[in-house]
């Protein structure tokens, strides 16, 4: 493993093997009546978080304390950051308490890297703008394998909010780099242009996409990051993007529907689908906890090639 | 190098033990086995199998991974995590007479780790320890209460335990 968790493209096949593997492991010390194994005592662990974020940052945190971590949790609404301070600075203050690791969640793309670069502590990307959400791939990644074995060869529908999802580019990154063939649609003015050289095939329509899929993994319509009219109203966006239980018929028949969550009900996905029999949603978040243990059990062994480098 | 116990050794030393368990524990009932990842497994499997054949009744085995438990993890700056494994233990511990197995006794500390881990699942009656092979040299007050084979080894000695399960065959060596 690197030194940090910035990017899907910071691992190799084999590290990703490796996550998913000891994240099984790491599922069973959610099962135990004591969860907690000694593993990360005496490290310290920030959590940074610049934007809101529930279930991330509980998972984050579930997991940091499982393996027995001192956490700390800095949110941007309490801290001096409202009272100007630019992220380098606020980094290099925390880095001065000497902290093993920080998790950085922020609103600007690399932000993470900016802090790799400034900060001795391991830095792991709970989600940066538009650009990745690491962790959010390797459970997914992790949830798919529980269903679906192996992940080379399936067939993998993205839909939704392309644009704005970061994601889709952590997911894409990670499934294609496995094997796995990645359909994505949504509406044209949320497709970025060149999506297809990341290896994704951009399907003409969703049902398109979601004939034959393995999985269905629906984005959120993210309303917070849109500047602008990318689509007439949300109504006319379910009528046309939404996940109904029509169009999951269409997929396999057993498929799994995925929502990294927050969902908006109605909109990109009906409820009846969302609590359907096809839905794994649920089970992405419990997985969530067990994929970040590991991520912060072998981020925080030695760096591979240091000596070397 | 030499190999100190073949498969027909091992086999015999294995129902060996199973009868020293069988006659000291008066009544297999609250005996349960649980085998430290990987090569320990195997052998609790295959001790719980020969401990029931003997009692006529099925003795409960686990699988401990001691690995998050470790003391030597996070020492070095250079070198990759260790692979964790599987833990599986199906049935509560409380009150059970625990016989802890692995495969070579040497240091002490896994088993030390092993005691830590085991005691977050509950609080057993007793736990005792079982060992294929005891090749000396403690870093800590352990001591094995069944042993396969004392095998007296230097320092730069590795002692290799194979078992059918994981490697195909049945055999310790010695390797210098």
């Amino acid at each position: 493993m690197k030194k940090d968790l910035l990017s899907i493209d910071d691992l190799s096949a084999d590290e990703i093997y490796r996550v998913l593997e000891t994240a099984t492991a790491m599922r069973e010390i959610g099962e135990r009546p004591i969860k907690k194994v000694p593993t990360l005592r005496g490290k310290t662990v920030v959590n940074l978080f610049y934007e809101p974020s529930t279930r991330t940052r509980t998972s984050f945190e579930i997991a940091e304390k499982r393996l027995s971590a001192d956490t700390l949790n800095i949110a941007v609404a309490a801290s001096s950051v409202l009272k100007g301070e630019t992220l380098a600075d606020t980094a290099m203050n925390i880095e001065a308490m000497s902290p093993d690791m920080i998790v950085l969640r922020h609103s600007s793309s690399g932000a993470g890297h900016l802090l790799s670069r400034i900060c001795r502590s391991r830095i792991i990307n709970a989600g940066d703008g538009l650009h990745e959400h690491p962790t959010q791939a390797l459970l997914d990644a992790f949830t798919i394998r529980q269903h679906k074995r192996e992940i080379a060869g399936l067939k993998v529908a993205i839909i939704g909010d392309l644009m704005h999802s970061r994601v889709l580019r952590s997911n894409v990154l990670l499934l294609t780099k496995l094997g796995a063939h990645v359909f994505v649609s949504g509406p044209p003015t949320l497709v970025p242009r060149g999506i297809e050289q990341l290896g994704v095939t951009v399907a003409a329509t969703i049902d398109e996409a979601v004939r034959d899929a393995d999985v269905v993994m629906m984005l959120r319509i993210q309303q917070e990051r849109m500047q602008g009219a990318y689509f007439p109203s949300l109504r006319e966006y379910f009528n046309l993007f939404g996940m109904t239980e029509e169009r999951v018929r269409r997929a396999r028949r057993d498929v799994i529907i995925m929502h990294p969550g927050p969902m908006n009900r109605g909109v990109e996905i009906a409820s009846e689908v969302a609590d359907g029999p096809y839905s794994v949603i649920l089970e992405q978040v419990a997985n969530g906890v067990a994929v970040r243990m590991a991520v912060l059990y072998l981020l925080a062994g030695g760096v591979e090639h240091e000596a070397a480098a | 190098m030499p190999i100190v116990l073949d498969g027909d050794r091992i086999g015999r030393t294995l129902t060996r033990i199973a009868h020293e368990i069988f006659e000291r524990s008066r009544g297999v009932e609250e005996i349960a086995f649980v085998g430290i990842q990987r090569r320990g497994v195997h052998l609790a499997r295959r001790l719980a199998v020969l401990v029931g054949d003997i009692a006529k009744s099925e003795v409960p085995v686990g699988a401990l991974d001691i690995t998050l438990y470790r003391d030597d993890l996070m020492r070095h700056s250079i070198g990759a995590q260790p692979v964790v494994g599987q833990t599986n233990i199906t049935f509560s511990i409380d009150d059970k007479r625990i016989l802890l197995v692995d495969d070579v006794l040497y240091t002490g500390r896994t088993i030390r780790a092993a005691l830590d881990a085991l005691l977050e699942f509950g609080r057993p009656k007793s736990i005792q320890l079982v060992v294929l092979v005891d090749r000396g040299h403690r870093e800590l007050p352990i001591k094995a209460d069944y042993v396969g084979k004392n095998l007296p080894t230097s320092l730069s000695q590795s002692v290799q335990v194979r078992v059918m399960e994981v490697d195909g065959t049945d055999e310790v060596e010695i390797q210098e």
